[in-house]
C-alpha cells in the first residue's frame, strides 16, 4: 500500500530527493593538513590554510579522494576518473575564503544506487545521482557574547562527501529506510562515521507533491535536518503544508525551509529571489583531479563486504531468516560480533542472543553492540554450556546478567553460583513429590480438566528446584506423576 | 666603480674574492635608499637592521668557505610576497598591518640561497595596474626623466617598486610578479631585465593572489644574466602548491652564453599593431637585425588569435580576483571597519580597504561570473584562452622563441591615462598573451626613444623553456649594448 496524503482534491504523493552530507573519516583536513579530530578546543585544529590567509593554497587530500571513491564504489557507482572542483562562493563569517571548495560540474562519483528494506519485507532500489567531495565551513556561535558572534575554524575546510538521491522516495518511511541504509553502508566502508548528533551526517531533504500521475510540481528544500526521526517528520510536516497550499488555490513556491522539531512545522528560510548567486568557477588553484585506474581497481578490490552481500551470505551460509539477517548486519559491528559467536555454533541460537543482547543494550545504555561488556567470545562460552545441557535457557539469562556485571566467564558463574542445571531424575522425581503432595485441590481440578495447570506445576516444580530443573525432564516427570 | 653600480653576478664575484663585504655592500645600498627612496617611493618597508644582521652572517659564511649561490647579495622584495614577521601589504589599505606568520616559497628560497633582503617594495594595490599609481603607499617614481623635462614618470606596474630600485641602483635584484605582464612592462619602462618564467616554474606558496592562473614571480635585474641567477635560485617543484611544476631546474645562467646561431626567430605580424609608434617599430626590426646577424634566421608567423588576448584577460583576472580577494573581510587579519551587523563590517572593511581599481575589478569579475552572464563572458574567455595557446603551440612547432616590443610605449607621466582605465589597460597588449598561454617571456632594454627613455624588446619561448629565452635576450643584450643611466641613481 503506497503512501498517500488525503486531501480534498484527491490524493496525494510525496516525491522525495535527499542530499546527504557525509563527513569524511580522515585524519587531515580535505586541502590542509590540520587535524579533524572532534570535540576540541575552538580554534585548535586551524592551519593557515583553513583561515584562507594570504597566498595559502589548498592542497588535495590523497586519503580523502580514496574514501569518496570508496564510497562510490560500495554505493554501485560510476567513478569518474577526471573530475574537477570549483569555487562556490558567498560571504559569511565562518567561510574564511569567501568561498567553498566543492565540485560542481563534473563531480568524482557519478549514478549509482541503495536498494532499502520496507517493514513489509520487500525492497526497492533508489537511484543516487552523484557523489561529489566539498569543503565544511566552520561554525558560528552566537550565543556566546550578548553582541557579539564568535567563530570557530575547527571545522572549516574538513572533507564532506555531498551524496545526492534522484527524487526517487515517496514516504517518510522510504526516506528513513535510505538514510538508515546509506549510513549502514558507510560505517561499513569506514568512510564516514554516519554520527548524526555529532554533525557527521546531514540531511537536506527536497520535498514536492503532485496528484498520482502528473509532473513533478515545485520543490521546496527544507535544510539541515541532524536525525533520521527529524526528516520523517520534516518530509511528512512540509508536504502537509504542500498539500495545504495547493488546496487553498495558491502555489507552492520554491525556497528553503527550515524545520523546527518543537513545533513540528517548518518554516521559510530564503526564497528563490533571495537565494545566493554562487558564481561558480573552476578553481584555478587546484588541477583537474585525475585518477589511475589501477588505483580505483585497488580500492574495489580491498572493499569490505557490504551489508547486502553479507545479508545474502547470513541466509545461505546460517540459515538465517531475511528479518534476522537483515537486523544483524545493518551495524557492521552487530555483524561481526554475530560472526564470532556463531563460528562453529548453532547459529540460530547465536542470533537470538547477539539480537538480545544487542536490544537489551541499547534500551539499557543507548549503545552498540561494540561496547558490550560481553565479549563475543565470552557469549559464545555461554552459548556452549547451553548446548552442552550444563545449564538451562532460563538460567542462561541471569549467568548473562552476572557475566555483564561482573566480567567473569560463563562457567566460573555457573560453578560459583551453583547454577548447573539438574539432571538427577531422583531429585526432579523428588521435587514433583513434593509440589503435588502441596497441591491436591490443583490436581482434583487438573484432572477434571483444567489442563493450563500443567503450566502451573512445571513453575513450581522449577522454583522448587532453583531454576535448574533440565526442562524436558521436569516436564516428563510430571506427565508421569499426574498420569 | 661605486658598488651599487654593479651587476648582481660582479657583486657576488666581488665577495666571493673579498674584495668588499656583504656589509660593505648591504650598506651601500641601504645609503642609496636612504637618498633616493624619499623621491622615488621604491620601498613601502625598508628592513635596515635585518639586512645588517643577514648580510654580518653572510659574511662569516663567506668567510667559512660556505657561500652558496647568493651569499650576501641585497636584494628587494616586491610587498607582495609574505616574508615571515615583515609586514607584507599587497600595497593595500587593507593589509596595513598585515605581518606574516610564515615566508613565501620563492623568498625562502633566495634566503636558503644566501641573499639578504634590504625591504620590500611598492606596487600596484594587489598587483592591479601598469602605472604603480594605485598602491595605497603612494605613486612610484620612475627613476628616468624625459630630456629636457622633469616631470614625473611613472615605473610601470605592478612591480614598479621593484623596477625602480634595481634601475635606481637601491638593491642588485628584485623579485616581481607578471599577472598580465607585470614584470616586463615595468622592466622596459626602468631600463632593466626582467623575465616572467612559466606558469608553474616558480611556486605561488605564500604571494598574494591576484588571479590564480596567470600569476607567476619572476626576478627583475640589471642584466640578463643577473635575471638568470636568481631564477635559478627562486624556481623549483613546491608540492605545496598544486601547480607548481615538477621538473629539475636548468642552469639558466649557463644558456645566457648558448647564442643564437641556428635559431628560428619568429616574427608575429599580428603585434603590429596599428599606430604603433614609429620608434618601436623601427628598434623591433633594428633586434631582429642583430639576431639575423648573430646567426639566427628571421620567420614570419601568426598570432591570429591574439588580438582577443587583451579583452579576454580583462575577464578571467578579474573573475579570479573577485573571488581572491574575499577573504579580505575584516574577520580575521585584514584591517576592519566595524559595522551593526556582518554584511555592514564586510561593506565598510571593504570600502574603506580597497581601491578605486581594486574596486573595479571586484566590480566586473563579479558581473563575469553572475549567473547568465558566465556562458557568455567567463566560459568564452576560457575558450578563446585555449585557442591562443593553441597558436602558440602552432607557432612554437616551426620556431624557437619569438621576438615583440614589451610595450606600445615608453614610460608615461604620473596622472596620465588615469581618467581612462582602458588606454591603461592596453599597455598590456604585448605581455598578455605570455600569461594567458603561461610561456615565459623576458623583457630586455634595447634602446631609447626620442626624448631618452628606455624601450624594451620582449622574447617569449616555449613552455619551459627559459633556456632559450634567456639564450635569445642575451644576444639582444649584447648587441644593443644599452649602457644609458637613469637621472636618478645611487651617487648620481
Amino acid at each position: 500500500m503506497s503512501y498517500m496524503l488525503q486531501g480534498s482534491t484527491g490524493s496525494w504523493e510525496v516525491v522525495i530527493g535527499l542530499e546527504i552530507h557525509a563527513q569524511v573519516i580522515s585524519r587531515a583536513k580535505l586541502f590542509s593538513g590540520a587535524a579533524t579530530a572532534f570535540g576540541a578546543a575552538p580554534n585548535s585544529q586551524v592551519s593557515f590554510v583553513d583561515a584562507a590567509f594570504p597566498g595559502m593554497l589548498p592542497v588535495i587530500n590523497r586519503e580523502c579522494v580514496a574514501q569518496a571513491v570508496r564510497t562510490g564504489l560500495g554505493l554501485a557507482a560510476r567513478i569518474n576518473l577526471v573530475s574537477r572542483f570549483d569555487r562556490k562562493n558567498y560571504f559569511y563569517a565562518d567561510l574564511p575564503a569567501g568561498y567553498q571548495i566543492s565540485q560542481f560540474e563534473h563531480p568524482i562519483v557519478g549514478a549509482g544506487m541503495v536498494e532499502i528494506e520496507l517493514a513489509d519485507g520487500s525492497t526497492r532500489r533508489i537511484g543516487v545521482t552523484r557523489l561529489h567531495l566539498e569543503q565544511d565551513a566552520g561554525k558560528s556561535l552566537h550565543d556566546q557574547h550578548p553582541t557579539k558572534s564568535f567563530i570557530d575554524l575547527n571545522r572549516a575546510g574538513v572533507a564532506l562527501m555531498e551524496i545526492v538521491s534522484e527524487p526517487d522516495l515517496r514516504s517518510p518511511e522510504e526516506a528513513g529506510a535510505y538514510i538508515r541504509k546509506l549510513r549502514s553502508i558507510l560505517r561499513y566502508l569506514g568512510t564516514c562515521d554516519g554520527n548524526m548528533e555529532e554533525g557527521s551526517l546531514r540531511a537536506d531533504v527536497n520535498v514536492s507533491v503532485r496528484h498520482p500521475g502528473e509532473a513533478l510540481r515545485t520543490r521546496c528544500e527544507v535544510k539541515n535536518v541532524n536525525s533520521v526521526r527529524f526528516v520523517m517528520q520534516a518530509i511528512e510536516a512540509e508536504a502537509l503544508r504542500q498539500v495545504q497550499v495547493w488546496e487553498s488555490g495558491e502555489e507552492v513556491r520554491q525556497e528553503t525551509r527550515l524545520f523546527d522539531p518543537g513545533r513540528g512545522q517548518t518554516r521559510s528560510m530564503r526564497s528563490k529571489e533571495d537565494a545566493h548567486d554562487y558564481r561558480y568557477f573552476p578553481d584555478p588553484d587546484l588541477l583537474p583531479l585525475v585518477l589511475d585506474e589501477a588505483w580505483v581497481a585497488e580500492l574495489k578490490a580491498a572493499l569490505p563486504e557490504l551489508p547486502d552481500a553479507r545479508r545474502a551470505r547470513f541466509m545461505a551460509e546460517h540459515g538465517l531468516s531475511a528479518y534476522d539477517a537483515a537486523v544483524l548486519v545493518a551495524e557492521r559491528a552487530t555483524a561481526e560480533y554475530f560472526e564470532e559467536v556463531a563460528r562453529g555454533r548453532d547459529a540460530k541460537l547465536a542470533a537470538n542472543w547477539v539480537t538480545g543482547a544487542r536490544f537489551a543494550l541499547l534500551s539499557a545504555r543507548g549503545v552498540g553492540i561494540e561496547a558490550s561488556p560481553v565479549s563475543a567470545a565470552a557469549l559464545g562460552g555461554l552459548l556452549d554450556l547451553i548446548t552442552d545441557g550444563t545449564i538451562n535457557g532460563r538460567i542462561a539469562k541471569e549467568v548473562f546478567e552476572a557475566m555483564a556485571e561482573s566480567g567473569s566467564t560463563a562457567g566460573e558463574i555457573v560453578e560459583r553460583k551453583g547454577l548447573r542445571q539438574v539432571t538427577d531424575t531422583g531429585a526432579i522425581d523428588a521435587a514433583v513429590a513434593a509440589v503435588l503432595a502441596a497441591n491436591p485441590d490443583k490436581i482434583a481440578a487438573y484432572k477434571s480438566g483444567a489442563e493450563k495447570l500443567f503450566g502451573f506445576f512445571v513453575g513450581q516444580v522449577m522454583r522448587a528446584m532453583a531454576g535448574k530443573g533440565n526442562p524436558a525432564l521436569v516436564n516428563e516427570a510430571l506427565k508421569r506423576a499426574l498420569g | 666603480m661605486m658598488l651599487t653600480d654593479l651587476t648582481l653576478a660582479a657583486a657576488r664575484d666581488g665577495l666571493r674574492a673579498r674584495r668588499f663585504s656583504s656589509v660593505e655592500l648591504t650598506e651601500a645600498f641601504l645609503s642609496a635608499i636612504a637618498a633616493l627612496n624619499p623621491t622615488l617611493n621604491a620601498f613601502i618597508t625598508v628592513t635596515a637592521e635585518r639586512a645588517r644582521d643577514q648580510a654580518r652572517a653572510a659574511d662569516a659564511a663567506l668567510a667559512a668557505g660556505q657561500g652558496r649561490a647568493l651569499t650576501g647579495l641585497p636584494l628587494a622584495i616586491k610587498d607582495l610576497f609574505c616574508t615571515q614577521g615583515v609586514r607584507t601589504t599587497a600595497g593595500s589599505r587593507i593589509l596595513e598591518h598585515f605581518i606574516p606568520p610564515y615566508e613565501s616559497t620563492v623568498s625562502a628560497n633566495l634566503l636558503r640561497d644566501g641573499a639578504v633582503f634590504l625591504g620590500k617594495t611598492n606596487l600596484d594595490e594587489f598587483a592591479m595596474g601598469s602605472s604603480n599609481m594605485t598602491s595605497a603607499f603612494g605613486a612610484v617614481t620612475n627613476p628616468w626623466t624625459r630630456r629636457g623635462d622633469n616631470a614625473a614618470l611613472v615605473p610601470g606596474g605592478s612591480s614598479g617598486g621593484s623596477a625602480a630600485a634595481v634601475a635606481a641602483r637601491l638593491a642588485l635584484g628584485a623579485t616581481a610578479t607578471d599577472t598580465g605582464g607585470s614584470i616586463r612592462q615595468p622592466a622596459s619602462f626602468c631600463g632593466i631585465a626582467g623575465i616572467k618564467p612559466t606558469y608553474g616554474r616558480c611556486s605561488r606558496w605564500g604571494i598574494v593572489a591576484f588571479a590564480s592562473s596567470l600569476d607567476q614571480a619572476g626576478p627583475v635585474a640589471r642584466s640578463v644574466e643577473d635575471c638568470a641567477i636568481l631564477l635559478g635560485s627562486m624556481a623549483g617543484h613546491d608540492p605545496r602548491d598544486s601547480t607548481s611544476a615538477d621538473r629539475p631546474v636548468p642552469d639558466f645562467a649557463a644558456a645566457c652564453a648558448r647564442g643564437v646561431k641556428g635559431l628560428r626567430i619568429g616574427v608575429p605580424r599580428q603585434y603590429r599593431a596599428d599606430g604603433m609608434a614609429p620608434e618601436i617599430e623601427a628598434l623591433w626590426q633594428q633586434g631582429l637585425g642583430w639576431l639575423r646577424e648573430q646567426g639566427a634566421e628571421i620567420v614570419d608567423v601568426s598570432l591570429p588569435h591574439s588580438k582577443y588576448a587583451l579583452a579576454t584577460y580583462y575577464i578571467v583576472a578579474p573573475a579570479e580576483a573577485s573571488s581572491n580577494l574575499a577573504r579580505y573581510d575584516g574577520v580575521r587579519f585584514s584591517s576592519r571597519t566595524e559595522g551593526d551587523d556582518l554584511d555592514a563590517l564586510y561593506e565598510n572593511t571593504r570600502a574603506a580597504g580597497f581601491g578605486p581599481e581594486v574596486k573595479r575589478r571586484v566590480l566586473i569579475g563579479t558581473y563575469v561570473l553572475s549567473a547568465g552572464y558566465y556562458d557568455a563572458y567567463y566560459l568564452r574567455a576560457q575558450k578563446i584562452r585555449a585557442l591562443i595557446l593553441k597558436d602558440f603551440t602552432d607557432v612554437f612547432a616551426r620556431v624557437d622563441a619569438l621576438v615583440t616590443p614589451t610595450a606600445p610605449s615608453a614610460a608615461f607621466a604620473q596622472g596620465e591615462k588615469m581618467s581612462d582605465p582602458v588606454a591603461m589597460y592596453l599597455n598590456d597588449v604585448f605581455t598578455v598573451p605570455a600569461n594567458m598561454s603561461g610561456i615565459p617571456g623576458l623583457s630586455v632594454p634595447a634602446g631609447l626613444d626620442a626624448r631618452g627613455l628606455p624601450l624594451g624588446l620582449q622574447v617569449l619561448g616555449r613552455p619551459f623553456d627559459e633556456e632559450t629565452v634567456f639564450a635569445v635576450g642575451a644576444a639582444l643584450e649584447r648587441a644593443a649594448g644599452f649602457a644609458a643611466l637613469p637621472a636618478m641613481r645611487a651617487g648620481a
